[in-house]
């Protein structure tokens, strides 16, 4: 239950049989009931097939048909452990929060670091981003990987960040340059976040920011580590939630 | 490209102190405050306030700092030459071409505040376009403590200008519209401007007015400013400088949550002007100084 | 005496993370500078009051990112900097709300 979008999945025997997306929106609530049914339709189940829902994420007490709930660390330790088997460090960046977990070969968390509250830190700062350069949100990490110069942004706040793109158009900066200091600034945040916890290696970018291919190039080489990359990033904490209750948690 | 500064519209304006002549002074000095957002000029005669110029800070900091100085003199028969020594501060204080010396806000806004309320205070909190300070001071305007923070848009004026863009209301009624609310809402639950915003969007779907999302959203922003004085610690007398003090709605809910009331602001002397008057003063210190050594 | 104590750093919605330094009792000693990892603190002369005193402070690049710069330093416990002050001169906050 992210504060932008709500992503469930359903899984048998450790399969997924569905997995769906849909914008939380203002009405969280209706929301998460409609991308339920929609998803029992997409895995031909009915409510009563379903032996136990497992609620995550920001939003995870508004869920009305969750059996129990888990912390998004815990469902990014599941997740990330379930799709990559060596996965040690799971960095879910998302459109409000940062986090990185440090996790076992069980899947269980050990440590982790958060970093909320601030957009600065998180997706929001790139969608912001992208209309200061009026780029569409899809094509800004493209963009960025064809930058030719390095610059580093100053500003380390969203608001000042967008007068700060603005400054750069008008001096004439590229496009392209401008992307890829706005991926770097944010790469660089969420790397000093994971040191902090220490970096152990395999390394998975989860959430819906690492569908970003401008944050993965900048965040691999601030890491200095490469990144493994689901396929389909966002729903790391969906599929560890959903493999809670098998898990004992 | 949208520049969002349709509702930012705070009068430009320069001001001679009225019955006040420069032609027998001993020491003329000048401040020059350029800041992200606004540079101010101050000219300075014997240690009195004589004449100012507010205006917005263009894309260029010397430009700025040249045509607010220019401005500051018009009409008062004064040239540039006439100033014995001018001291530039600020963010762009390294940029004032004709300064002698550049020093750092630091010190001018206490010494600004001193001679704007005189020898009682002790406590300045500065909300400017890009940067809140907060400052402690002794009896002669000398600095304490300085904490400035301009990492973060909230309590400054950018911030402010988010939700008057968002709600289309001028941003020198923002404050005034924030105290017309029967009951004071609870502050939105985010101090960050961007997050903030998304709440009052949210609010204003819910159906509150526009003076209950500005109470909300003010609320939230004297709260985080609180914060700052708090770990100068706070001492009476209190006074706010800079483009917010003009916000009444900031300045009542802050002076609830620290619970000291600002003194009024003074006829005459714009709160904005604190910096630059500091750096004029500072400047008739440096003169008399260099002068003796000669 | 100056009595003269600067606060580096900001808070911002996520937290709050100074690095204060007592101008008073800094002595220009430079250890602090020497033991921080990332290049975090230097000695800068600083006017205050138009006396120049050479102290320590944190530099333009990373006062605004003291969240990030510091964090591998884990302040929440004493680091580096603070532990080699003879002089207690500087002091370390660095609090993200929550965990």
């Amino acid at each position: 239950m992210g504060s932008k979008n709500i992503k469930a999945a359903i899984l048998k025997n450790g399969q997924v049989l569905a997995r769906g997306l849909i914008p939380s929106g203002f009405e969280q609530r209706a929301a998460a009931e409609k991308i339920f049914n929609e998803l029992l339709e997409k895995a031909d189940v009915s409510r009563d097939d379903i032996d136990h829902i497992v609620a995550t994420g920001a939003g995870k007490d508004v869920a009305p048909y969750a059996n129990s709930e888990i912390s998004m660390m815990g469902a990014d330790a599941l997740g990330g452990t379930f799709l990559f088997p060596s996965a040690r460090t799971v960095i879910d960046v998302g459109a409000e929060a940062g986090r990185a977990v440090r996790c076992d070969g069980k899947g269980r968390m050990v440590d982790f670091v958060v970093n909320e509250k601030c957009a600065a830190g998180a997706g929001t700062f790139i969608e912001a981003m992208a209309r200061a350069l009026e780029v569409k949100l899809e094509q800004i990490g493209p963009l960025s990987l064809k930058a030719e110069k390095v610059i580093s942004m100053n500003a380390q706040c969203t608001i000042f960040a967008e007068s700060e793109v603005v400054s750069l158009i008008h001096e004439k900066t590229s496009k392209a340059d401008i992307a890829r200091a706005i991926h770097d600034a944010i790469a660089n945040r969420i790397t000093s976040m994971t040191r902090r916890l220490g970096i152990q290696r395999d390394v998975v970018l989860a959430g819906g920011v690492a569908k970003n291919v401008g944050f993965v190039s900048s965040l691999q080489r601030t890491l200095a580590v490469d990144l493994l990359v689901p396929e389909e990033p966002e729903f790391v904490g969906a599929l560890g939630a959903a493999l809670a209750p098998q898990k004992g948690n | 490209m949208k520049m969002k500064k349709e509702y930012w519209r705070w009068p430009e304006y320069r001001r001679t102190v009225p019955r006040k002549d420069w032609a027998g002074a001993e020491v003329v000095t000048a401040g020059v405050d350029v800041g992200a957002v606004s540079s101010k000029a101050v000219i300075m005669v014997d240690g009195d306030l004589y004449a100012y110029s507010i205006m917005r800070t263009g894309s260029s900091s010397p430009d700025s700092a040249n045509k607010a100085m220019n401005w500051a003199l018009e009409g008062t028969g004064m040239k540039l030459e006439d100033i014995r020594y001018v001291v530039g501060t600020g963010y762009g204080r390294v940029n004032v071409p004709f300064a002698n010396r550049a020093i750092t806000e630091i010190t001018c806004h206490a010494r600004g505040a001193n001679y704007i309320w005189g020898p009682t205070v002790r406590t300045i909190l500065d909300m400017g376009g890009q940067d809140c300070k907060a400052i402690r001071c002794d009896e002669r305007g000398k600095v304490t403590a300085f904490l400035m923070n301009d990492k973060c848009a909230a309590g400054t004026g950018r911030g402010m200008e988010v939700i008057a863009d968002l709600l289309s209301v001028p941003i020198e009624e923002v404050g005034a519209m924030s105290l017309k609310v029967e009951k004071e809402p609870e502050p939105v639950s985010s101090t960050c401007v961007v997050f903030a915003k998304s709440e009052a969007v949210g609010l204003l779907r819910k159906g509150w007015p526009k003076e209950m999302v500005l109470a909300a959203f003010c609320s939230a922003m004297a709260n985080r400013v609180a914060e700052l004085l708090k770990r100068v610690s706070m001492e009476k007398d209190f006074v706010i400088t800079g483009g917010i003090a003009k916000n009444v709605g900031i300045v009542k809910r802050v002076e609830d949550v620290i619970g000291l009331k600002a003194l009024p602001m003074k006829e005459g002397l714009d709160p904005m002007i604190a910096g630059g008057i500091g750096a004029g003063l500072f400047a008739m210190d440096l003169y008399e100084r260099e002068r003796k050594v000669a | 005496m100056t009595c003269l104590i600067i606060h580096y750093g900001y808070e911002d919605a996520s937290g709050e993370y100074f690095i204060s330094v007592d101008t008073d009792k800094c002595n220009s000693c430079g250890r602090c500078v020497e033991v921080c990892p990332r290049g975090v603190l230097e000695m800068r002369t600083v006017t205050a009051d138009l006396e120049d005193l050479l102290v320590a402070a944190v530099t333009e690049e990373h006062r605004k990112k003291i969240k990030y710069s510091c964090a591998p330093c884990n302040p929440e416990k004493k680091p580096p900097c603070v532990f080699v002050c003879e002089q207690r001169a500087i002091s370390h906050t660095w609090k993200p709300k929550g965990r």
